[in-house]
């Protein structure tokens, strides 16, 4: 498997840490019940077909990136950065 | 027998080889298969269930029959295919599977009371009484079952692997393979074309066919002179796209040295490809297919085409009066050939009674074999036609029940493929694999032009979807004739026929499999192991479909084909695992004292990737404990050196950088003072501990952070995602230091005389208090002070960028050894730790909450932070947790050991009754017995009880006594002093 990586380019899977669905964004608020917090780190969909997945660009730029990827013909379709307003020390 | 006038090997180039010890000589490019059959040899080895006495079959890497093992540099590798095993001088091969020897094979007793082995026998026949499977069945079957030995020695060979990226990857280089390439290359692609042969041509290597007016010979080697002569084509021959992956991904072997006597003991096996390839041509040819017939696995019953390429590729003749019997035109190729080299012909038999065929030699149409005789090699063959039943003499019959197309590549991303009734053949169906364009015969096209004009269409379709305007009309034509068969899978008759020669599957194993309802094609094959040998039935599964299809009552197409999976054929695990071997499993990461430490013949041990010395050992000491006690004593009495570089650093810079770390620890950071030093704790999103280690600011906007050696990289990853996940717009910028810095432990009472002594400028110890950090210089060296801890003494740390980290490791420990102290490893490290109560992650082992390992209060009430939610579950605050304290052996000097459960005295030792467990232990030379740090349900309420310590591994039970924490010091006097 490969992933065309934002900033680096097509690289190979090895170069990345994969770590879930894209749920994992979707941090609730400290004030939010125990059962939003419950489904934000436990409960994940199960799909088949496109799902969207955080990668680590690890052995690269250290970007973490959202994957579209579908499970059923193994296309990797699309890469985003996490972090895609990053303004930087301006 | 060899022909004089026939064959391209080098008759100037004599090889002489041993096949079961005896010698037998070859020509250069001669097989074991081609030379063992140019000296009338053909029987090779014993089948794997009947010990049937078996011989060569095929001409390719197809080969199910003519395996052997091939004896290299004292290593054994069985099961190669002699067909494919090219000979050199002094190569070492003996044939398998039979005891006392190749004639006579004791075993050859399961053929006789073979009506009791179909498929299926094992299943019903060895299930009772249970036990007796594993101590008796099992191993009689294992030690008679079987082909080739594995070799139980370590591989002695050297793998490598590469990989290559290009526009068009094209898969075999037979005539359609060769002349993509040629398209493809002419039209400035970035071509590769990788073939298994020693030589491209493919099938036209064994043929006589007639290309644009030259032998095709002549036409492989002006296709090759044209296409070394581009500079965008690769070619690689000897190598097997073995299987296709996503995205455009192959993996191919290419064997390296297989064919060569080779003495260097540097020499690369194979070499292990991954080539990536965005468009790809599969022109894998087709394999012709047997007949099932009674009695048709003699040595001596060989395919026709292969009979036909052994004439034509190595001028041997594999009889002296051959037989041939077929159902297709393509079969009369061989009798015609073999004819024109004056090989006698004791007839050709045709299934149809309508083939047009022409000879002078025994022809019968409209005819079948039914049975062979022949005690270790075909002596006859007995025939039936309209005019009842012959009895031929003949030593050799070809035999041709169609070619299946080698569709197994296009199908191993999960597509099937498609029944064609006009061939009899499965072909590859619509687009198998996304960028793949299937040609030639491996798409069913069975003529040469044929294939060269699919070849013209996929080129040009590719080079339509990739631009260009370049448009191939013409391609060469050929003499060869058009493919007329009509299907004949099996012949009636009451003896075995077989299939699958490898497994020594008949055709009454699938009707046997029918019948007790094993139907689907999947069931069929697991049932009667059909097409799971070595060869993965690319001969026989075709045969058996269609006579499963007959049994049940259904349709080829419906009956369908199992799963291609890859292998194509078979390859060693140990070339796709060649970078991977010994030291290459995992790199290395050295600290910048590790040459001193071996000098100084510390036994190093892996720490993630680090290694770090466990102790010094001296003179007059006879064991490890011995030498680490006289460190603990060190440090605790004088002072005592470590090296601690291994540890995280990561180092912080922004004004946002205070904000971040309080988000990411669970207490606060922003509250620190320039020029301090805090302990931070810190959690996982679910509330667990991840990781801990101290942080110092280091000025107003910049931090560094340390973490435990392990977890480096995953709290790296972790900080990386809260960052560009939850606050991309702090301005806060963070990188790893860890390699940069070389950090020292300088640790004892004796430790500020040693900074003291080294800093270049004069050194106030009361300007450092406890948990102070600064800068100072050493020999002029900007170097990082930290006044912390990790030992429970008065101690220091001294972080020096990493170029000069062995010279002040040097230094130091010439400074400690002057004041009666030394250097420390990771044992006394562990032990001082202990001492103090300090955790690491034997205690924070992703189980542990801060509440757990008594830091509850370091969980901020002010703010928020990762894992700050889930912290509060109220499970996770349940006093009847495990939770840390310390635990002290009472028995006379016994060891206590991590991993060991605990158990209230009056309990039984089981699950039920746990107390918890003990996470880590050492000697401590200051108890003067063994302590550790444990985790026990409600464990700080219960200081002082005793408990008992149960070892399971070893069965052993100790006495303990829960303890408060830290054993050392318990005021922090010292360490504060």
């Amino acid at each position: 498997m490969r992933i065309i990586c934002p900033n680096c380019g097509e690289r190979d899977i090895r170069e990345f840490y994969y770590r879930g669905s894209e749920n994992d964004l979707d941090r609730p608020k400290l004030e939010d019940s125990l059962s939003n917090w419950h489904s934000f780190l436990h409960l994940r969909d199960n799909a088949a077909g496109e799902v969207r997945d955080l990668w680590y660009h690890e052995k690269g730029c250290n970007s973490w990136l959202i994957v579209t990827r579908n499970t059923i013909t193994h296309d990797v379709i699309r890469t985003e950065l996490v972090n895609s307003e990053d303004e930087g020390l301006a | 027998m060899r022909i004089t006038s026939k064959g391209i090997v080098n008759r100037d180039q004599e090889v002489t080889f041993l096949f079961d010890s005896k010698p037998y000589k070859g020509f250069a490019g001669d097989t074991v298969a081609s030379a063992l059959l140019a000296n009338d040899v053909n029987l090779v080895g014993r089948s794997f269930k009947y010990h049937r006495p078996r011989g060569i079959l095929g001409i390719g890497s197809e080969e199910p029959n003519a395996l052997i093992s091939v004896h290299k540099r004292g290593k054994i590798e069985p099961n190669v295919r002699a067909t494919t095993q090219e000979i050199y001088e002094g190569l070492i091969v003996t044939s398998q599977n039979s005891w006392p020897s190749l004639k006579f094979d004791a075993l050859a007793i399961n053929d006789i009371i073979a009506p009791f082995f179909s498929a299926g026998f094992y299943y019903k026949t060895f299930m009772w009484p249970p036990r007796f499977w594993e101590a008796l069945y099992e191993p009689i079957i294992r030690h008679a079952a079987g082909l080739g030995k594995l070799d139980s020695e370590p591989d002695v060979d050297n793998y490598d692997q590469n990989f290559a990226f290009c526009d068009l990857l094209i898969i075999g280089g037979g005539p359609s393979g060769l002349f993509s390439a040629l398209l493809a290359g002419r039209a400035g692609l970035d071509v590769i074309l990788v073939d298994e042969n020693p030589k491209f041509g493919g099938r036209l290597l064994f043929e006589n066919t007639i290309i644009d007016g030259n032998h095709c010979l002549d036409w492989i080697q002006s296709c090759l002179g044209e296409l070394k002569s581009l500079k965008n084509v690769r070619l690689l021959s000897r190598a097997t796209v073995f299987g296709i992956y996503d995205q455009g991904t192959f993996g191919v072997l290419e064997r390296i040295s297989r064919h060569t006597h080779d003495s260097e003991s540097d020499t690369v096996l194979d070499c292990f490809w991954r080539i990536v390839a965005s468009r790809s041509i599969l022109a894998s040819g087709a394999i012709e297919r047997h007949i099932a017939f009674g009695n048709n696995d003699r040595p001596g019953i060989m395919m026709a085409s292969a009979v036909r390429g052994y004439l034509n590729h190595y001028g041997v003749a594999a009889g002296t009066s051959i037989s041939i019997f077929g159902n297709n035109d393509d079969a009369f190729n061989t009798a015609y050939d073999l004819n024109s080299a004056g090989v006698e012909i004791a007839a050709y038999i045709d299934s149809r009674s309508y083939a047009d065929i022409q000879g002078d030699f025994p022809i019968f149409r409209g005819a079948e074999v039914y049975d062979t005789g022949g005690r270790l090699g075909l002596e006859h063959i007995c025939i039936r036609d309209e005019k009842g039943e012959h009895k031929i003499q003949t030593d050799c019959l070809g035999m041709s029940g169609g070619w299946n197309p080698s569709i197994h590549l296009s199908c191993h991303t999960n597509a099937k493929p498609e029944w064609r009734n006009e061939i009899a053949a499965f072909t590859p169906k619509g687009q198998s694999v996304s960028g793949l364009l299937v040609v030639g015969s491996a798409n069913g096209h069975f003529t040469t032009s044929d294939c060269f004009k699919s070849v013209c269409e996929a080129v040009n379709e590719l080079l339509k979807s990739k631009g260009r305007k370049i448009k191939h009309k013409s391609y060469p034509i050929a003499s060869d004739l058009e493919y007329n068969i009509s299907p004949l899978w099996a012949v009636e008759g009451n003896k075995r026929a077989w299939l699958d020669f490898q497994n020594d599957v008949t055709t009454k194993d699938i009707k046997q499999s029918v019948d007790e309802n094993f139907r689907s094609v999947e069931h069929m094959k697991r049932y009667t192991t059909q097409g799971m040998a070595t060869d993965q039935g690319k001969g026989s599964n075709v045969i058996a479909i269609a006579l499963l299809a007959d049994a049940s009552g259904e349709t080829i197409e419906n009956t369908g084909t199992t799963t291609f999976r890859p292998p194509y054929t078979p390859i060693p695990i140990a070339a796709i695992g060649s970078s991977g071997r010994n030291k290459g499993f995992a790199p290395e990461r050295l600290a910048t004292t590790h040459a001193a430490s071996i000098k100084l013949a510390a036994p190093m041990i892996e720490a993630g990737l680090w290694y770090r010395p466990s102790f010094y050992p001296k003179i007059g000491e006879d064991n490890w404990l011995q030498s680490c006690n006289r460190e603990v004593v060190n440090v605790r009495q004088s002072v005592g050196i470590c090296d601690v570089s291994t540890l995280g650093k990561i180092e912080f810079h922004g004004k946002d950088a205070a904000k971040f770390l309080d988000f990411v620890y669970t207490n606060s950071f922003s509250s620190l003072a320039v020029g301090r030093v805090r302990y931070g704790l810190m959690l996982r999103e679910d509330g667990f501990i991840m990781d801990d280690g101290t942080s110092a600011r280091i000025a107003e906007n910049s931090y560094l952070m340390t973490t435990t050696t392990a977890a480096a990289g995953s709290v790296m990853r972790h900080l990386d995602f809260i960052h560009q996940a939850y606050c991309p717009k702090l301005h806060v910028r963070f990188a790893s230091v860890t390699e940069q810095w070389a950090q020292f432990s300088v640790s004892g009472p004796k430790s500020p005389d040693i900074i003291s002594s080294i800093v270049d400028e004069p050194f106030n110890e009361t300007d450092w208090p406890f948990m102070a950090c600064g800068e100072v210089k050493v020999m002029g060296i900007k170097t990082r002070l930290f006044r912390i801890s990790f030992s429970g003494e008065l101690g220091y740390e001294l972080a020096i960028p990493s170029r000069f980290g062995g010279s002040l490791f040097d230094l130091l420990k010439l400074e400690a050894e002057q004041r009666g102290g030394g250097v420390y490893g990771m044992e006394a490290m562990n032990v001082l730790r202990l001492e103090k109560g300090f955790i690491t992650h034997a205690e924070i082992d992703g189980r542990a909450t801060a509440y757990d390992v008594g830091m509850q209060k370091m969980l901020s009430e002010k703010k928020d932070f990762i894992g700050n939610k889930m912290a509060q579950r109220p499970g996770l605050l349940d006093p009847n947790r495990e939770r840390l304290v310390g635990l002290k052996s009472t028995g006379p000097q016994s060891s206590l050991s991590a991993g060991s459960l605990l158990f209230n005295n009056d309990d039984e030792p089981l699950a039920d009754n746990s107390q918890g467990h003990i996470s880590s232990v050492a000697f401590s030379p200051i108890e003067n017995c063994y302590i550790g740090l444990a985790f026990v349900k409600r464990g700080p309420e219960r200081s002082g009880e005793k408990i008992k310590a149960v070892n399971f591994l070893t069965n052993t039970e100790l006495n303990c006594e829960i303890c408060p924490l830290p054993f050392y010091d318990p005021d922090g006097k010292k360490i504060r002093a």
